[in-house]
């Protein structure tokens, strides 16, 4: 598509189905803004899209470092898109650092907009550039157009008297006007924006939109030398209705909300600040009205610990977290599991161990999620598969939480977390409700109270306390049955665990079967995947389909208890593939739940995968290895796959 | 729930659960049991509406024996457990209970935090200066050279002082007891009493790890010598002349610190025995260091000056954020940039 954006071979081109921009620069230079803005514009023409905000852990890396770079990558196009997309197309670089860790990915052909200004010498060294690429020929393998946004922004913003630092900030607003011009966008929304934004600035406000305004016209007016093309993307044909674009954070947030209302209760929100989860503490805590009560807490353990006093007083306690907060949090999630109370957990996933890459995204937390407590402490455990799907499943994980009082898990990671897509707003009317129930009087015969007798789906009562007449204790200590006294005898144990294992495992006959998202049951291979590689599976299998492979991609959402008929499901295939950004967690689960001969293929750069890393690896099934042409099975054998790194070096 | 008819007056009996205590017989905590309950009748609490909430340890047990709410947690989290119940419900009367390891130790900084929010909760830590439920080992307020199975050698790190801590942390009620006391009740009407996180710390004897560890001035012989009984108000005055003779506590103006000054004929004043102000910060944190040995051990309510509790500022906050605001969730759905594909 790059290609299509240059003049001189395009004139034949017809307009690309999508394209995919990624706007890179110092992390002082408002690349996620601009993204974000160019996304809001991109989702206002009706295009479909998927965004990949991709930044560093530094705050406020030291200026023109290869490592301080900060970039948005945006997918977007007239067909349907689940994936930010491989390759860019254009490159938007704003200084010499950002050309040098992003110009590697970008499409053979595709174009570089490269803000010269910023090649100085000091620059060129920070980025170890030894000279200056924009005119040494290296990248002739590309489209340069390189030219001195900087001035060009000063220039721009003269009038308004900013000081020189304060008139280069403008300068992603000048790019960002050139890209609207690129694609034959609206402004008007986005003047409207920092119109809004610097309300009480005026003359930043100003400032900006002409930076924009002088981006735009110099597109308009062909000072590039007449080297682009502008595009226009039809609008995506989608169902009817009113449209919001939404980033994961914000699903889980609103989720959250939909899933209390529908419960009936006030929400208590428990949270400590992390990356990539602190979102959703920031979000809650402006919904006040909503019955919401966040409490920022002193650390990890005491977030959660909230979240459980608030639930054992009647509301709905939920917290969030990563990885490593997470960790923190399991003896008090084994408290929830035994004392039976609700409980959200959401977690946010990025890479690992310890710190790992905080603002990379993984899945390497489903082993902790489905198996990390001390004790036989089992838990239902959901995942979101894209930034929208992250509302259905806040709403799902407070069900489970409240109808089976359960601490219940919901995994997001970084990459759902911070991309947004456009989504259909839903109509709360359309969720059944889900009153939670609190226990008014004695439930045993003669007046006994009995906290832990369980109903036919092994589910306890929820008594609040304050309730006259219902004084009991609960902890942590193993329990006799329906009094919930202490008792540690080895009957009361057994009893109590198969009762904990066999409540969660009976959420199973409660949840949906498993579907078939592309193909059907049955068939040569499978293509298995649970959170937010949902994105590049679908569209990988939606080309290898096109190409006449008999593969079907099935995406799990409740991966503990796994739905029913899972096992039943993978069996009708001849061979199952799990792609996961980890080194093959599900893979091992859904081999030891379902004796399935699941080949793993896996990923753990930080990154999401490319659709053509899963695609390459389907054609193996098929043509692409030796003795396996024409699509004739491939001999059955233990050995694992390939890596990614074999197949796609 | 403030529409219900008026209880009828309990007894401690009905304060007794019906669990079989267990701790070892001769336990500090079985003198605290009763005097928690007797408070209780004495402050005609509804025990619906009472919640104790504890962490681990010894001490942690005791929500088990009271017949009101409670929840055993986990180690050193009670405070963060007790936040969630009194955010979510500031009508609870929600009690801590919690010891030297659960709160001193792991539980550190948990102690810290809910102190410097200043939650509406009593908070009494029974210090036995020892870990009794793990069997022996020193904790971080035994004293230098305690042997112990972790430390056969005698300790050498410096002890915690509790009520120092707690003033550190911010707060705004200190007060010490110890468990065989007569006058624990009333200390702990006092901690109710206090709007805000109200902190006790009582002195008890684990008989079978530290064993009589605070006879030096618990013990009933020589205790007028030993105990600073504080009362707001009145001089700060211990001793007879039966035993020694009558002392007061006064300030050493040129030290900036105190001194123990002899009252003769009763005559406080001419000693320059300072008056007991429970809000007077400053003197509250040097009775809280005194040394015991050279001073006797300062008790009761050492320091009680209310500020607004957490909760309360949190549901006032809430309740300003909510105020003519209506939980619209479909316009919350709908909220920002939005477009509409024609159908």
């Amino acid at each position: 598509m790059a290609d299509a954006l240059m003049a001189e071979r395009d004139t034949e081109h017809a307009t690309p189905e999508a394209v995919v921009v990624r706007f890179a620069g110092d992390s002082g230079d408002g690349m996620q803004l601009t993204g974000g803005q160019f996304t809001l514009s991109t989702a206002l023409a009706g295009n479909d899209l998927a965004t990949f905000p991709d930044f560093p852990a530094e705050i406020r890396a030291p200026q023109g470092t290869l490592f301080g770079v900060s970039a948005f990558q945006i997918n977007f196009g007239s067909t349907d898109i689940t994936t930010a997309g491989d390759q860019p197309d254009v490159l938007v670089a704003m200084n010499p650092a950002a050309l040098k860790t992003n110009v590697p990915a970008l499409k053979a052909g595709g174009l570089i907009i490269a803000d010269s200004g910023e090649f100085t010498k000091r620059n060129l060294e920070k980025a170890k550039y030894d000279a200056n690429p924009l005119e040494d020929g290296s990248l002739a393998k590309w489209q340069l157009l390189a030219f001195d946004i900087s001035a060009l922004t000063i220039e721009a913003v003269k009038p308004f008297g900013l000081g020189n630092k304060e008139a280069l900030r403008c300068k992603n607003m000048w790019t960002l006007g050139l890209a609207l011009w690129m694609f034959d966008r609206d402004r008007q929304p986005l003047i409207d924006w920092l119109n809004d934004k610097f309300a009480k600035k005026p003359e930043l406000a100003q400032a900006n939109i002409a930076a924009l305004n002088a981006g735009h016209a110099y597109g308009e007016t062909a000072e590039i030398g007449g080297q682009i093309r502008q595009q226009h993307l039809a609008p995506v044909p989608s169902e009817a209705g009113l449209y919001r674009t939404v980033t994961g954070a914000e699903a889980v947030s609103l989720g959250l909300v939909a899933g209390a209302q529908l419960a009936e209760l006030p929400m208590f929100f428990g949270g400590y600040p992390i990356t990539p989860a602190s979102a959703i503490l920031h979000n809650l805590a402006k919904l006040k009205e909503f019955g919401v009560t966040t409490f920022q807490a002193e650390d990890e353990i005491a977030a959660i610990c909230s979240a459980i006093g608030a639930s054992y007083a009647g509301q709905l306690g939920v917290t969030s977290s990563s990885g490593p907060g997470i960790a923190l949090k399991g003896e008090a999630m084994g408290l929830a599991i035994m004392t039976e109370l609700p409980l959200v957990i959401v977690n946010s996933q990025r890479g690992g161990p310890s710190t790992g890459l905080p603002t990379k995204t993984e899945q390497s937390d489903l082993y902790q999620a489905i198996y990390g407590r001390n004790g036989d402490a089992p838990m239902p455990v959901i995942a979101a598969r894209s930034p929208s799907d992250c509302f259905e499943c806040a709403i799902e994980a407070c069900r489970i939480a409240v109808q089976y009082m359960t601490p219940v898990m919901l995994l997001t990671d970084g990459y759902i977390g911070n991309a947004s897509e456009p989504w259909k707003v839903p109509d709360p009317a359309a969720y059944k409700p889900f009153p939670a129930q609190f226990l008014g009087e004695a439930n045993g015969t003669d007046g006994e109270i009995l906290p832990y007798k369980r109903d036919a789906r092994g589910v306890r009562p929820w008594i609040k306390p304050g309730t006259p007449g219902l004084m009991h204790r609960i902890g942590g200590i193993e329990k006799a049955q329906d009094t919930g006294n202490l008792d540690y005898s080895p009957a009361a144990h057994q009893l109590q665990t198969d009762a904990r294992k066999d409540k969660v495992d009976g959420i199973a006959a409660g949840i949906p079967a498993q579907d078939v998202d592309q193909g059907q049951a049955g068939g040569k291979l499978a293509v298995v995947g649970w959170g937010s590689t949902y994105g590049p599976i679908r569209q990988a299998v939606r080309r290898a389909r096109a190409k006449g492979q008999d593969v079907s991609h099935i995406h799990v959402r409740h991966v503990w208890p796994l739905p029913a008929n899972l096992g039943e499901l993978l069996h009708s295939y001849d061979r199952v593939l799990v792609p996961e950004m980890n080194t093959g967690q599900f893979k091992t689960v859904l081999r030891d739940q379902f004796l399935v001969d699941a080949k793993p293929l896996n990923k753990v750069s930080g990154q999401p995968f490319t659709i053509a890393e899963i695609e390459s690896v389907i054609d193996t099934y098929f043509d692409g290895v030796p003795g396996n042409a024409g699509g004739s099975e491939l001999a059955a054998d233990k050995t694992q796959l390939p890596s990614i790194k074999a197949v796609n070096p | 729930m403030n529409d219900m008819t008026p209880l009828a007056k309990l007894t401690i009996k009905d304060w007794e659960s019906d669990q079989e205590v267990r701790w070892c017989p001769g336990c500090g905590d079985y003198a605290i049991l009763k005097a928690v309950q007797r408070t209780m009748v004495d402050l005609g609490s509804d025990p619906a509406k009472t919640v104790f909430v504890s962490g681990i340890g010894c001490s942690s047990r005791f929500p088990y024996y009271m017949a009101s709410y409670g929840f055993h947690t986990i180690h050193g989290r009670a405070p963060a457990f007790a936040t969630g119940i009194k955010l979510a419900n500031p009508e609870l009367d929600v009690w801590l209970v919690t010891g030297d390891g659960d709160g001193m130790s792991i539980g550190g900084n948990h102690t810290m935090h809910v102190i410097r929010r200043n939650l509406n909760t009593q908070i009494l830590l029974f210090n036995n200066e020892i870990y009794g439920l793990t069997k022996g080992q020193y904790s971080p307020t035994s004293r230098v050279g305690t042997t112990s199975p972790t430390t056969p050698l005698g300790s050498v790190d410096r002890p915690a002082r509790p009520c120092a801590f707690a003033l550190g942390a911010g707060a705004r009620f200190v007060a010490r007891g110890f468990d065989v006391s007569k006058h624990l009740p009333d200390v702990l009407k006092a901690a109710h009493a206090h709007q805000g996180a109200a902190f006790v710390e009582i002195f008890q004897n684990c008989i079978v790890y530290n064993k009589d560890v605070f006879d030096d001035f618990a013990a009933p012989k020589g205790a007028d010598q030993q105990q600073l009984w504080l009362k707001h108000g009145e001089p700060m005055l211990f001793g007879s002349d039966k035993t020694g003779g009558v002392k007061g506590i006064a300030l050493d103006a040129a030290a900036l610190k105190l001194k123990v000054v002899d009252v003769v004929d009763g005559d406080w004043q001419a000693a320059g025995v300072i008056v007991h102000d429970v809000t007077n910060r400053s003197v509250a944190h040097m009775l809280v260091e005194l040394p015991f040995g050279p001073f006797p051990m300062a008790l009761g309510v050492i320091y009680d000056d209310p500020a607004p509790s957490y909760e309360d500022a949190v549901g006032e906050q809430d309740a300003r954020a909510r105020a003519g605001k209506a939980a619209d969730l479909g316009k919350l759905l709908a909220k920002g940039q939005t477009w509409t594909v024609g159908g």
